[in-house]
């Protein structure tokens, strides 16, 4: 979605250099022009927010032809007014970043090493697993009888990575389940 | 947050403690500053000086694990010299209320206290009820067991001397702390409290930020602009998923989980519906039962039947008072009670405490699925230092995850702003987002079920389930539907249109909701209210940084929380420069009310702290598991033998296990003389699975290093730039030695304790820059949360003859 840009002037860090270089006597618009021109002209911009502290910056990712291209403070944003910190800044390269998975990875009970394997076998199996460990753990009443509906021997370790979508499937998928060891980061 | 980032901007006075806002929030010191600039002062309580303490007015340090002592001598010096708004504390709080014969304190301990269950009888502290079954209240605040006296009694061991001798702050230090913070205690001042995992995470945790909001509602602070109590949410979305519950005591909005006591949705209603006898209280959790059916309509749709309790049958039921949370997983991992599980986005194989127990738990594994953005030490444990991964036999899989930038969808700030984010481009390689990856693994899980049948199938298949994940579908069930053509009121309802907002939620199946909290934020009338971008403002709303059009908060868009508290019985601000609402020509203008009913003074009003049962905000608070008035204890590891407040050294309550791996430190033990504390930094995020696979991030702090004063280090024979082993009662841990003044030497009981501090993201994946600190950590946790201490152990330092780790 298209955003309308307003004065990037107002964020904070391409405040400071402005006013840094300005006070050398530099026109800096044509040298600013010809910089966003190079790098972003003619690139889709579109309003994301960036994934670390709950100041939860918006960043507007311009992408040319379907790529990633930059990452910057949104100044719409009323909280950060454009700015952003060291992690916000590197949104592009955690983002473009040959460091991360691109395939789902499997490692068998007693293997040394990672084998790449498809989503349709890695979903299957998984679901195996839980099944096999629910059917044959499920609690139905307590030391007590009281009906309990239980999974214990299974666990989930949820995200704040998580949007609040994911969140609430998440939660719904392990009650449906009888998950009850289930905690995140909020306790952590 | 009480409020929201916008308006810490607003503050007459700052108070920072448990947080490093400038490097671990740094974008809401912005608003710090702007306060800074119009001359509140900005005060950070901290053990260490750091770049919040740099450009704050003063910087105070204290020893970690002692902020209730540094505190409650705060609440001695407000009521001492009369420092208290007096109007709202009588008005609002539940300052007047009488407590019960049955309460008592003695020695650090309350009345009702079981030694051999660790846990208080709470029924001891409950209130004295008129016949009305009405809390008893005495205005004139005369009576020896109103909270007010029970108060002022409790805190009044909290003087200069006893508070300077354990928190190691100078009695100079404490008062210039007071004394500033304490000057907002007058109607037309605010002063604003910022925390973060500082606070929370201690064994005395809630009671830390109980104290806190003593404070801000003597100072009649809460509700107001420029105060409340905020949070600095640590994780990106970490209100958003909290909010969503994915914990195991609470269902989706805070509702409590059910358990064996309460196998019928009948029971589950009754135990959790609290009832009001004040015609004057809003009592707004009276309101549960429509919250808990609409939710539990959202996720069985037209199989949830009265029937059924719409679907409450179905329900895992957890075992009254057991503990489900990280440490006791982990204990009952290490144990080889769990067999399997999910593990996304998080890495507790470097974030949990005693990672020594955690990384040889998931060896006791038969397989675990984690989905991630790179290998973490979690995914890869199975080759850690000191494991043969023959001997390992626990099927590991990697899931591939969506960045932030690759996916639709909302997230929530602290201020509890609920805002959409675009994909920008498509996930890299076979990457889904997580919400993708549970969509299908569940309908994988379904479609066996559906083929053989198994162990109580109706929960798994007659759950209401998408076949694909599509956020805006999901942001749409979240908010809520019609489940059939309704009447409320003279407005008719078609089934499948969205619920306006909660208010409308009911309790007899006819509506649907996620979340109730997040009903009202997509509407038929206006849409994704996520997705605004309106920045405009009334005069009003401007001179108080309110953004009311720009993407939508919870409740109903309401920005500051408990604001009807902001105005006196006849709906005026206490303070008209800083309005946050305002009765004008017979209705509310401003922020949205906390209820929409007119002032008090009308008749008609309801007070203010609508989420309390009796309507007044709790500075005696008999709902905690460790006691109605906040009290120091030391940390389960702590340097001091005893302290002068009583002679319960720590929490008579706090949570822990015990195994071979579970040991601690002896109080004042000398082989362990030094405090450690843990923290985050700018670059890297919490265990640092992210940020140390971003190259710029992780050049520009590359290494694990301990930061220690000076003193400590010539004491000790170290250099700034050794390698030490920094050890705990529970492992090692080498590092580079940073010596600081950042890091002071604090006169504690007559003696010198040390403390150090280490950052927590540095692990063994990313190849010579250390590995966990949390090897040091003890698994204790607050009696309340089960957040572990993390903030407070009792370590030894000395210079490495050989270095493995860097």
């Amino acid at each position: 979605m298209a955003i309308t840009r307003r004065t990037f002037m107002k964020a904070a860090g391409a405040g400071l250099a402005g006013l840094t270089l300005g006070r050398f006597g530099l026109d800096l618009g044509p040298v600013r022009a010809y910089a966003a021109g190079l790098k972003i002209e003619g690139a889709k911009e579109v309003i994301s927010i960036c994934p670390f502290c709950s100041c939860c910056c918006n960043t507007i990712f311009s992408v040319k032809d379907g790529k990633i291209i930059s990452v910057e403070g949104d100044p719409d944003y009323p909280v950060s007014e454009g700015g952003l910190c060291a992690k916000g800044a590197a949104l592009l390269s955690m983002h473009v970043n040959d460091h991360r998975l691109t395939k789902p990875l499997y490692r068998a009970p007693g293997g040394d090493k990672w084998e790449e394997k498809d989503w349709a076998w890695t979903l299957d199996r998984i679901a195996r697993h839980v099944k096999t460990t629910r059917d044959r753990d499920f609690i139905v009443t307590d030391s007590q009888g009281r009906r309990v509906n239980r999974l214990e021997s299974m666990f989930q370790l949820g995200t704040s990575q998580m949007d609040n979508e994911e969140c609430a499937l998440s939660h719904q998928m392990l009650r449906g389940l009888g998950v009850v060891h289930m905690d995140h980061q909020a306790r952590i | 947050m009480t409020n929201h980032y916008t308006d810490i901007g607003n503050a007459d006075a700052v108070l920072i403690m448990g947080s490093n806002a400038a490097e671990h929030h740094p974008i809401s010191f912005k608003w710090v500053l702007r306060a800074k600039d119009k001359g509140a002062p900005v005060i950070h309580v901290d053990p260490k000086f750091s770049r919040t303490s740099a450009r704050s007015t003063f910087h105070v340090p204290l020893r970690s694990g002692t902020d209730i002592a540094f505190m409650g001598g705060m609440v001695k010096y407000i009521l001492d010299n009369n420092l208290y708004f007096k109007e709202y504390v009588a008005e609002y709080t539940n300052s007047a209320f009488i407590v019960g014969e049955k309460y008592s304190f003695k020695d650090g301990l309350f009345a009702g206290y079981d030694p051999a269950k660790r846990k208080y009888d709470k029924s001891q502290w409950a209130f004295e009820k008129d016949e009305n079954g009405v809390p008893k209240r005495d205005p004139s605040f005369k009576h020896p067991r109103c909270v007010f006296q029970l108060l002022k009694a409790h805190y009044s061991r909290y003087d200069l001397n006893k508070v300077s001798d354990i928190t190691g702050v100078s009695k100079d230090d404490l008062l210039k702390v007071y004394k500033a913070f304490a000057a907002t205690g007058k109607p037309d001042k605010a002063g604003t409290v910022m925390y973060a995992l500082g606070w929370t995470q201690h064994t005395v945790g809630v009671q830390n930020i109980r104290l806190s909001a003593i404070i801000q509602l003597l100072l009649g602070n809460i509700g107001v602009a420029g105060g409340g109590i905020n949070a600095l949410r640590g994780e990106p979305n970490v209100q958003g998923s909290t909010d969503h519950c994915i914990l195991y005591h609470i269902l989706p909005g805070y509702l409590p989980m059910p358990h064996a006591g309460w196998p019928t949705l009948e029971e589950y209603q009754k135990a959790n519906t609290p009832v009001s006898k004040d015609p004057l209280s809003a009592n707004w959790w009276q309101n549960r039962p429509k919250y808990v059916v609409s939710l539990l309509k959202a996720w069985f749709g037209d199989n949830g039947t009265e029937q059924n309790g719409f679907g409450y049958d179905w329900l895992p039921k957890i075992e009254p008072g057991e503990d489900y949370s990280y440490i006791f997983l982990f204990d009952r991992m290490y144990k080889g009670a769990i067999k399997g599980g999910f593990i996304f986005g998080t890495n507790p194989a470097q974030s949990a405490p005693n990672t020594h127990k955690v990384r040889r738990a998931m060896e006791n594994l038969d397989w675990l699925v984690v989905g991630e953005l790179h290998h973490t030490e979690t995914s890869d444990f199975w080759h850690q230092p000191g494991t043969d991964p023959a001997k390992v036999k626990t099927e590991v899989f990697l899931l591939p995850s969506a960045q932030r930038g690759e996916k639709d969808g909302t997230v929530s700030n602290s201020g509890r702003w609920h805002m959409w984010h675009y994909k920008a481009a498509e996930p890299l390689g076979q990457c889904k987002p997580m919400g993708g990856m549970v969509v299908e693994i569940m309908n994988a899980v379904r479609k066996l079920y559906q083929a053989e049948g198994g162990a109580f199938t109706e929960p798994v298949l007659k759950m209401d389930w998408p076949a694909t994940y599509d956020p805006e579908n999901v942001a749409k069930r979240i908010n809520g539907f019609f489940t059939k053509d309704v009447k409320i009121g003279d407005k008719e309802y078609k089934k499948g249109q969205l619920v306006p907002g909660f208010p409308n939620l009911q309790a007899d199946g006819s509506t649907s909701s996620l979340n109730w909290l997040y009903c009202g934020g997509y509407t038929e009338a206006e849409g994704n209210l996520a997705k605004r971008r309106d920045l405009s403002q009334t005069p009003m709303q401007a001179a108080i940084n309110l953004y009311p059009k720009f993407s939508w908060a919870w409740p109903v868009n309401r920005r500051i929380l408990y604001n009807r508290a902001s105005v006196d019985k006849d709906g005026k601000p206490y303070n008209p420069a800083k309005a946050v609402i305002a009765w004008e020509d017979g209705k509310w203008v401003g922020d949205v009310p906390d209820g929409g009913w007119p002032p008090m003074s009308s008749g008609k009003g309801k007070y203010p702290f609508i989420m309390h049962t009796e309507g007044h905000a709790q500075l005696y608070g008999p709902g905690r598991e460790d006691g109605p008035l906040p009290e120091h204890y030391e940390p389960a590891e702590t340097p001091v033998k005893a302290h002068g407040f009583s002679k319960q050294l720590n929490s008579p309550c706090y949570k822990r296990v015990d195994s071979d791996k579970d040991v601690l430190a002896a109080p004042a033990d000398p082989r362990f003389p030094i405090v450690l504390t843990t923290y985050s930094m700018t670059e890297h995020w919490c265990g640092g699975g992210e940020t140390r696979n971003t190259p710029p991030l992780l050049e520009a702090e590359p290494q694990q290093y301990v930061e220690m004063s000076p003193q400590l280090a010539k004491e000790k024979g170290i250099k700034n730039g050794d390698v030490v082993i920094v050890e705990s009662a529970r492992g090692q841990v080498q590092a580079v030695a940073m010596v600081t003044v950042r890091m002071r030497p604090l006169r504690v009981q007559g003696k010198t304790v040390h403390e150090i501090g280490m950052p927590f993201c540095f692990g063994w994946t990313t190849p010579k820059c250390g590995d966990a600190v949390n090897r040091l950590t003890a698994a204790v946790g607050d009696p309340n949360t089960t957040i572990p201490e993390y903030k407070a152990s009792l370590v030894n330092i000395r210079k490495a003859d050989k270095v493995t780790e860097l």
